[in-house]
């Protein structure tokens, strides 16, 4: 039972990426595995997510050869919630795919290669193994190469090779500290190595936690490594982008939580760097997104501002900050998905997604207009939505701590986002196009899109106000998993048996 | 024998980052190569000297520690695949514009030169020797708002391509 949780999540998506590319060139038959597929992750999700806030961390060891030897598979509540996240983003961005024209439909490997992202998503949040990370990091990396420069075009090849030599120098980077890793204390299991860090020399050991802190903030977007970012995303089809700022980011700043606090002891671990870069990253990311003029270049650029929030709950290394973080987390890739979304609406409509070039939707498209408001509020941390929610508790966390500094960058911060929320609202929606757009605009109905563009799109933000409705229960789920990783004790003991 | 084997991965690790921060794609692929055949070596000295590693070759105490070279195999055969995808990207690359030179993004650089966001410079005077290195910006669609149809991140990129800084002969 437990095995089937833990290993279908990542196999079923990997032999739906066979079926698909021998189901060859025909569009209905590689929708519905891919839609099947995904579907079935979801559900396996939901239960798994279930199990482990009942039970607890659940482990598999893969053939039965026992923990460090063996390929191990963890999910505790922090995976799981990150698991069940991600499944449903990508089905929401799958059907939006399918609804969205030229997206999917010119290319015929798309869904293989997206399943092939999905299988390293999963991958990545249930391996107990250092090396499995790099090797799931790398599936979810090449599927996504495959995807920024999957239309061959221009701009798409410049921004890929941008994107792609980063993502390695990351990858070879990640491996040296392996290597490294390794060669010092013998194995690359987690819990196992979270053991026998305790015998290194403290010197040795800050060393290994900054490596990480540098190789996964690479991944994660952290200033100031971040500027591969807005500069590759925007150039992807739409649904791509989403899929990428939904997880992509979210999937290097869960290994940074998961490294810094289970191998590494209160008194190695960068806190006090990590808090300052948290404040530069959110501070550098918002100033980024003021001076662009392009919806998702802006979107863009708040992914990195975003990022700086969840590593600020990270770096306070209390219950109340981590318990924060994760449910910022669960609010970030919602919202963040659901906005590039309709960033792509906005291109779709208006044939363009430059602010000069489009104007006067909330006259032609109503629906698409609420469709941006609510996730744009909510990412600015307006009451009632979730964005608000999460930054109190992150506020208050940080107040508990007092780290008064950062808690005050991060509120100039809210500000600045909504600043530029509200540049996108009039620019898009209110006055009127300045230049004519790029392409021809599409024609809209009532809606202002394709229903399967539009549904998936609805249903995301729908979501966003469910997270704030059920934000106790949510907080209550985040804190449990908050509580787990600050005791990697339980984790250990789960792994390798008591 | 490891402080030989030490040596020649910083030597691989040296000429890569050399390479890394070439403009020439084809450079950066080599480059990358080249870290990842140092990394490989790192692995191959994590690991302990023995004999090899079978049943019934001698005392399992004298056995060679088979795991970093499993890693290291499964290493290269991702940085083979990665270095293949590299190669295509190249080629396309050579395809689209006869070059393989990692180019700056467009609109990093109109932000740079401060008139992007507000989507005209009437203070262009101002900036003449910058503006000089872009010579065809100042007819571009962004300051004169002639057909839209140029003015596509591949038209802006048709402008900076031809005049982008060391650029060779042909």
């Amino acid at each position: 039972m437990n095995a089937a949780l833990l290993t279908l999540p990542i196999l079923l998506p990997l032999l739906g990426a066979g079926a698909s590319m021998i189901a060859g060139r025909s569009k209905a038959a590689q929708r519905v595995i891919a839609l099947a597929v995904l579907t079935v992750t979801t559900a396996l999700s939901i239960a798994l997510l279930v199990l482990v806030d009942r039970d607890g961390t659940i482990t598999s060891q893969a053939g039965g050869w026992p923990a460090p030897i063996g390929i191990t598979l963890v999910a505790d509540r922090l995976s799981a919630i990150m698991l069940l996240l991600a499944e449903v983003m990508l089905l929401a961005v799958l059907l939006y795919a399918i609804g969205q024209p030229g997206a999917e439909r010119n290319h015929v490997g798309f869904q293989s290669v997206y399943l092939i992202l999905a299988a390293g998503v999963a991958a990545s949040f249930l391996t107990g193994d250092l090396f499995n990370l790099f090797v799931a990091f790398e599936m979810m990396l090449t599927a996504s190469y495959v995807l920024i420069t999957l239309g061959a075009r221009r701009d798409q090849v410049r921004a890929g090779m941008t994107y792609v030599v980063i993502s390695l120098l990351a990858s070879v980077l990640l491996l040296t500290a392996l290597a490294l890793i390794y060669s010092a204390t013998g194995t690359v299991n987690l819990a196992d190595l979270s053991l026998r860090m305790e015998g290194l020399s403290p010197g040795l050991r800050t060393a290994f936690a900054l490596f990480l802190l540098l190789i996964f903030g690479i991944k994660a977007g952290l200033f100031p490594l971040f500027f591969w970012l807005p500069d590759s995303y925007p150039t992807a089809p739409s649904a791509v982008t989403a899929v990428f700022a939904g997880l992509l980011t979210k999937v290097g700043v869960y290994a940074i939580i998961r490294t810094q606090t289970l191998l590494f002891p209160v008194d190695i671990r960068p806190q006090q760097l990590i808090l300052w870069i948290a404040g530069a990253t959110m501070l550098v990311g918002v100033l980024g997104a003021i001076a662009q003029a392009d919806v998702k270049r802006i979107l863009s650029f708040h992914i990195v501002s975003q990022i700086g929030y969840m590593v600020m709950g990270l770096g306070l290394f209390t219950v109340a900050g981590i318990a924060g973080a994760i449910f910022y987390i669960i609010h970030h890739i919602v919202v963040k998905t659901t906005l590039f979304l309709t960033g792509g609406l906005i291109e779709h409509v208006g044939g363009s997604g430059r602010l000069s070039r489009v104007g006067n939707m909330v006259k032609t498209v109503p629906f698409v207009a609420v469709l941006f408001l609510v996730p744009a509020l909510s990412l600015a941390g307006i009451p009632p939505l979730s964005g608000f929610v999460a930054k109190f508790a992150l506020v208050s966390a940080g107040t508990e701590s007092e780290r008064y500094w950062l808690v005050a960058v991060s509120i100039l911060v809210s500000l600045f986002t909504l600043f530029s929320m509200m540049k996108i609202w009039s620019g898009v929606f209110w006055s009127p196009a300045e230049e004519a757009p790029d392409v021809e605009p599409h024609r809209v109905g009532r809606l202002g899109g394709p229903v399967l563009m539009i549904a998936p799109t609805a249903a995301l933000a729908a979501l966003s106000v469910v997270i704030a409705l059920f934000a106790g229960p949510l907080y209550g789920l985040s804190e449990r998993a908050a509580v787990d990783l600050l005791d990697p004790a339980r984790y250990v003991s789960a792994v390798m048996g008591p | 024998m490891n402080v030989l084997l030490a040596a020649a991965a910083a030597t691989l690790f040296a000429i890569g980052t050399y390479l890394v921060i070439q403009r020439k794609l084809s450079r950066i692929i080599i480059g990358i190569g080249l870290l990842s055949h140092g990394t490989n070596i790192l692995f191959i000295i994590s690991g302990r000297r023995g004999t090899a590693p079978l049943i019934g070759n001698g005392p399992a105490a004298g056995y060679a520690d088979p795991l970093p070279q499993a890693m290291a195999l499964t290493a290269i055969v991702i940085s083979f695949a990665s270095t293949a995808f590299l190669l295509a990207l190249a080629y396309r690359s050579w395809i689209l514009t006869d070059d393989d030179e990692v180019e700056d993004d467009v609109t990093d650089r109109l932000v740079a030169r401060g008139g992007f966001a507000d989507e005209e410079v009437e203070d262009a005077s101002d900036e003449g020797e910058d503006s000089s290195d872009f010579p065809e910006l100042e007819g571009s669609p962004e300051r004169d708002g002639s057909p839209a149809a140029e003015g596509t991140p591949e038209g802006d990129l048709e402008h900076l391509a031809d005049t982008g800084p060391e650029r060779g002969a042909p």
